[in-house]
């Protein structure tokens, strides 16, 4: 298999995965992006998204925010919010969503850049298909 | 010469707190595995985005306008020093290495008359520096009533710290603490924090050129004040293994103490038991004789 690369998730409590992938999707602060093996080295921070994994092992991870590295075909994405999407219910995604709602509708001072996040954040939640 | 009933009263004493620290001990040994289980996988973390940080601020290519928190504000006047104990005693040496070696830190600051602002997480740090120090401690917190330190406790205190360093409160920020090595022996550590960027630029090893996404400086501005958060964390995992393995060290030694002065009480109580003995034999068999 020829086609992997290396993907560490790491929370601050624990490695949360550590794994040999072809392909992960990772909600990037401008624009999702997709990593591929031999991908040119990469420092990126997240917004409020998706992280999809593919080969192997599927698996989708909710992030609100992290940072990502990636150098010699290791993909180390560290983040402290960090929710797999199998394990949110629905009530949860929508108490979030009405959350983040409200702090949009609330706090008229919030500056681009919250609002920015906050919405990605809000429009992540809602494509969560259960 | 204490009596018999004396004697034994203070063996059953010694012997009720040799149970104690026995039962400390096997407490802190249970907590200690699952603190330095936590510890050891929490360095990841924290060691990956120290190297991320450094990466980045090798790719900076003009230092003077990056961010204050990387590059410092360029004056060293202030120095906040962030001292992080446990909020429990019993523990040996554990509180008190890391207050001297904060002692020092300080004194040598004072020395040079710059400020000094102290910060003093966990109670028992807050008790041993305020005598001398108090006058310069801005903020105490402590984790008394709670179980289990999360990132987001860490969060609140490296929050806390960059809004001090946004209102020009401090130049440099240190924080102490010790670090785990192993069960007997732990280390107590003075890292600084703000600013971030390492002297000690290794040049060697050639910087990987990296993409960046948004810009440098931008990455910076996010990534930053959460290292601090991080290295925070870091601390705090680090010290809750510390002092667990510091608390088993020290119980167990109490206990053996306990054992040794059971010994020599038991030694002492036996003897004095026999003398008796023998000093009414004497009296018996004199009393006899002379009749």
């Amino acid at each position: 298999m020829s086609e992997n690369f290396n993907l560490e998730i790491i929370l601050p409590e624990k490695i949360l995965l550590k794994d040999q992938t072809t392909s992960v999707t990772i909600p990037s602060f401008e624009g999702d992006m997709t990593i591929l093996k031999d991908h040119i080295s990469l420092i990126a921070i997240l917004r409020p998204g998706i992280i999809k994994i593919f080969g192997s092992k599927k698996a989708e991870y909710f992030v609100e925010e992290g940072a990502v590295e990636f150098s010699n075909n290791n993909l180390i994405i560290l983040s402290s919010t960090i929710l797999d999407v199998k394990e949110l219910s629905r009530d949860q995604i929508s108490k979030m969503i009405d959350d983040c709602k409200n702090q949009l509708n609330n706090k008229s001072g919030l500056d681009d850049k919250t609002n920015y996040v906050i919405s990605h954040k809000v429009d992540a939640l809602s494509r969560i298909n259960l | 010469m204490p009596s018999l009933d004396d004697l034994r009263r203070r063996i059953s004493s010694v012997k009720s707190t040799q149970k104690i620290t026995k039962a400390m001990k096997m407490v802190a040994a249970a907590k200690l595995r699952r603190a330095q289980k936590m510890a050891e996988q929490g360095r990841s973390y924290s060691d990956k985005m120290d190297v991320i940080i450094q990466n980045l601020s090798k790719a900076i290519s003009d230092p003077s306008n990056v961010s204050k928190l990387l590059a410092g504000t360029g004056e060293d006047k202030t120095h906040l020093c962030v001292v992080m104990t446990a909020d429990r005693g019993l523990c040996g040496s554990f509180n008190t290495n890391i207050c001297k070696l904060a002692k020092n830190y300080f004194n040598e600051i004072i020395k040079k008359s710059k400020n000094l602002k102290i910060i003093t997480v966990g109670t028992k740090g807050f008790d041993q520096l305020k005598r001398n120090y108090g006058r310069y401690i801005i903020k105490k917190i402590n984790f008394k009533d709670k179980k289990k330190l999360s990132f987001r406790d860490a969060e609140a205190i490296g929050q806390e710290i960059v809004k001090l360093f946004k209102n020009k409160e401090f130049d440099k920020c240190v924080i102490f603490f010790n670090k785990f090595k192993n069960v007997i022996s732990q280390i107590p550590q003075k890292q600084q924090v703000i600013p971030a960027m390492k002297n000690d630029l290794s040049s060697k090893d050639l910087p990987t050129s990296y993409e960046f996404e948004p810009e440098e400086d931008e990455i910076l501005d996010d990534l930053l004040p959460k290292n601090i958060s991080t290295q925070i964390h870091k601390a705090f995992l680090e010290n809750s293994a510390s002092e667990q393995g510091s608390r088993m060290t020290a119980m167990d030694s109490a206990t053996r103490n306990a054992g040794d002065l059971v010994e020599k009480l038991t030694i002492h109580y036996n003897r004095s038991r026999q003398a008796a003995i023998t000093k009414e034999l004497i009296e018996i068999i004199s009393g006899a004789e002379s009749l």
